[in-house]
């Protein structure tokens, strides 16, 4: 599988997005923890994802 | 076919169902409900809409307005209604007669410390709408009970004065989730903590559990119970029998595909195709 390289907005670690990643997708940054939104791929943009509001999950 | 897949932030399990869309041939399309604008006549052209918002609320409305649309939506605007609200669903169990724990709702401090009182400690208080197992109270004790009713009556919204009050349940560290689709419970797992809430969000051990004649016939009733679809039933293991805790409209499953060898989101997949065609 290719992937492409690209930041963590919160501690600047490299992450690799996997060649079917998606806009909208949630990832976690290995080296820090923080949950991320992959806001658009192209080019990709990265974002802190939202956090867990009270509605949220099941 | 044209499936519409309704989602917000998109989790390890809507990955997987678009996956196993794509198996069976189908491209979902992807509807943010962050970037919906719906009037009250007309939806995006599809035939069918796969409900995976993370949001209850927005699930709830988008639902409801599809559905003013004319779009078949799994699950339904009744679904996901009954599934949201504890204090509904327990309704809707109480109305099929399935064994469930035991419980009382109360609207003040003092009717709900009454109620607590009746139904003896400990007792589980529960917002009506929430998951995840957060805010969850265990109470042991008429002080803890004081406590607790009157940081909710200060602290929270008003719908933290709503209070579901639940009989404890002594379930030996575990609990099941059953995996009903359709007319069929498909799987189930144990999940395992040594805490008493044992949601997997909160850290619990997920494990195969053989789907008994038991285990299906209780979930497929509260499925049935709750208007049927894809759901998740959440059950314990009482000296009474199972007891039914929660049904769940927007299930997750990541954790239980490996655990059960059971293909969770082609099952779901395969599913929704099937009510296309049909």
């Amino acid at each position: 599988m290719g992937y492409t390289m690209s930041e963590c907005p919160v501690c600047a670690a490299e992450i690799e997005l996997a060649d079917d990643a998606m806009a909208g997708e949630l990832l976690v940054c290995e080296d820090c923890g923080a949950e991320l939104e992959l806001t658009a791929i192209d080019p990709v943009t990265l974002a802190e994802a939202p956090s867990a509001e009270e509605d949220w999950g099941q | 076919m044209r499936i519409g897949l309704l989602h917000s932030l998109i989790r390890k399990e809507e990955k997987l169902l678009i996956e196993a869309f794509r198996n069976a041939g189908v491209e979902p399309i992807m509807l943010d409900d962050r970037k919906l604008i719906m009037d009250f006549h007309s939806a995006p052209d599809i035939d069918i809409l796969v409900e995976r918002s993370i949001n209850h609320s927005r699930a709830l409305h988008a639902l409801r307005l599809f559905e003013s649309a004319g779009v078949c939506c799994v699950n339904s605007h009744k679904v996901a209604q009954i599934c949201g609200d504890k204090l509904l669903t327990t309704a809707a169990l109480r109305d099929h007669g399935i064994a469930q724990p035991e419980c009382r709702v109360a609207f003040t401090e003092e009717s709900a410390l009454e109620a607590i009182e009746e139904l003896g400690y400990p007792v589980v208080l529960k917002p009506a709408v929430g998951s995840w197992g957060r805010l969850l109270s265990k109470i042991n004790d008429r002080d803890a009970a004081e406590t607790v009713l009157e940081h909710k009556t200060v602290l929270g919204s008003y719908h933290h004065s709503i209070f579901y009050i639940q009989q404890y349940i002594e379930k030996q560290g575990r609990d099941i989730r059953s995996f009903v689709v359709g007319d069929d419970c498909i799987a189930a797992i144990y999940r395992s903590s040594d805490h008493w809430i044992t949601n997997t969000a909160r850290g619990a051990q997920a494990s195969k559990c053989e789907v008994t004649p038991e285990v299906a016939e209780i979930s497929l009733a509260a499925a049935k119970a709750v208007g049927g679809g894809i759901v998740a039933v959440d059950l314990f293991e009482s000296d009474a029998g199972l007891l039914v805790n929660e049904v769940n409209y927007t299930m997750e499953f990541r954790n239980s595909i490996d655990t059960t060898g059971v293909d969770i989101p082609q099952v779901v997949a395969d599913y929704v195709i099937g009510l296309v065609k049909q």
